[in-house]
């Protein structure tokens, strides 16, 4: 299987996602540079983690309108895979792939820390290798990840079972319901705050991460 | 055609938590502005246009607004001058 891993200046996990495909999953991974327009027919997207375009005007604002962001939106309208990381969440989101915007958070620090994750969906192709209810230990890094969406759209995301992993316990950023990570309405797009890819090496403090990765494996590759 | 200096406000809409906002206020009351009630953080953005009127700048300005200098999930934006230069 082949995951493509964007890259915009800016991008600092970009690395990170790419050893997580490759050496801890066993897996291809090729980058895409945020000028081109061609996929490269890659079975999976990676929009990672990093401060895309320097983070100016807005987190992601920028980075949305780069060409390899319009292949990956007709990408993604054909039901492709799109695994949006930390500030890939946050393009993902001005792109209007998924609904609301990650604001400043609540405590204004930029925070870098293990958090604990609930997975509150398994009917994804992101998470079908967890169980409802695990507990995941998850590296956030962030400045600006409070998840808001009105009231209605919440509710919606809610009812569709689209909010896919919750903090557990302290909420770090104050996001609205305590959520972590969402999917779009297709089930193909996951925006998510905390960082996975740098959860898949047992030698870095956890494996946790790895199940996003092999539940795209068996469900994208069969 | 004009040369058109156009002045846009943008500010967290209102409702939305502003953290930034709480902190500068609660600054100002440490220094004893104790009148301060509120206060949010924005950003001002200032935009050069060729345009054949006022008019047209401010509507392709406001046009700019909603594609890429606000976010309209949680921002309000303001043209606050149309000056010809």
């Amino acid at each position: 299987m082949k995951f493509g891993i964007v890259v915009f200046p800016g991008s600092n996990c970009d690395a990170d996602a790419y050893h997580a495909v490759v050496d801890a999953l066993g897996e291809q991974a090729v980058y895409l540079w945020h000028k081109d327009h061609d996929l490269q027919d890659v079975d999976v997207v990676v929009l990672p983690g990093g401060f895309a375009y320097g983070d100016y005007l807005r987190a992601g604002a920028i980075a949305r309108f780069s060409p390899i962001m319009r292949s990956v939106e007709q990408y993604a309208a054909r039901g492709g895979p799109v695994l949006a990381i930390c500030n890939g969440f946050q393009v993902a989101c001005e792109a209007g792939l998924l609904p609301g915007a990650l604001l400043r958070n609540a405590g204004l620090q930029f925070i870098c820390e293990p958090v604990r994750l609930r997975v509150e969906s398994t009917q994804t192709m992101f998470t079908a290798d967890y169980s409802p209810g695990q507990i995941l230990h998850i590296p956030i890094a962030h400045g600006e990840g409070r998840y808001h969406a009105d009231a209605t759209t919440l509710d919606r995301l809610e009812g569709e079972g689209r909010v896919v992993m919750r903090y557990d316990g302290l909420n770090p950023n104050g996001s609205a319901r305590d959520i972590a990570g969402i999917v779009n309405d297709a089930g193909n797009v996951l925006g998510l705050m905390p960082h996975p890819e740098r959860a898949c090496d047992a030698r870095l403090g956890s494996t946790d991460g790895l199940g996003i990765f092999t539940s795209l494996l068996s469900r994208v590759a069969a | 055609m004009t040369r058109y200096r156009v002045s846009v406000e943008i500010r967290p809409r209102e409702g939305i938590l502003d953290p930034q906002g709480r902190a500068v206020a609660d600054a100002l009351r440490t220094l004893d502005f104790r009148e301060v009630r509120e206060v949010h953080v924005g950003r001002y953005v200032v935009v050069e246009v060729e345009a054949a009127s006022p008019t047209v700048a401010r509507d392709r300005v406001t046009a700019m607004c909603a594609k890429l200098l606000a976010n309209p999930v949680v921002e309000d934006a303001d043209i606050t001058e149309v000056a010809a230069l």
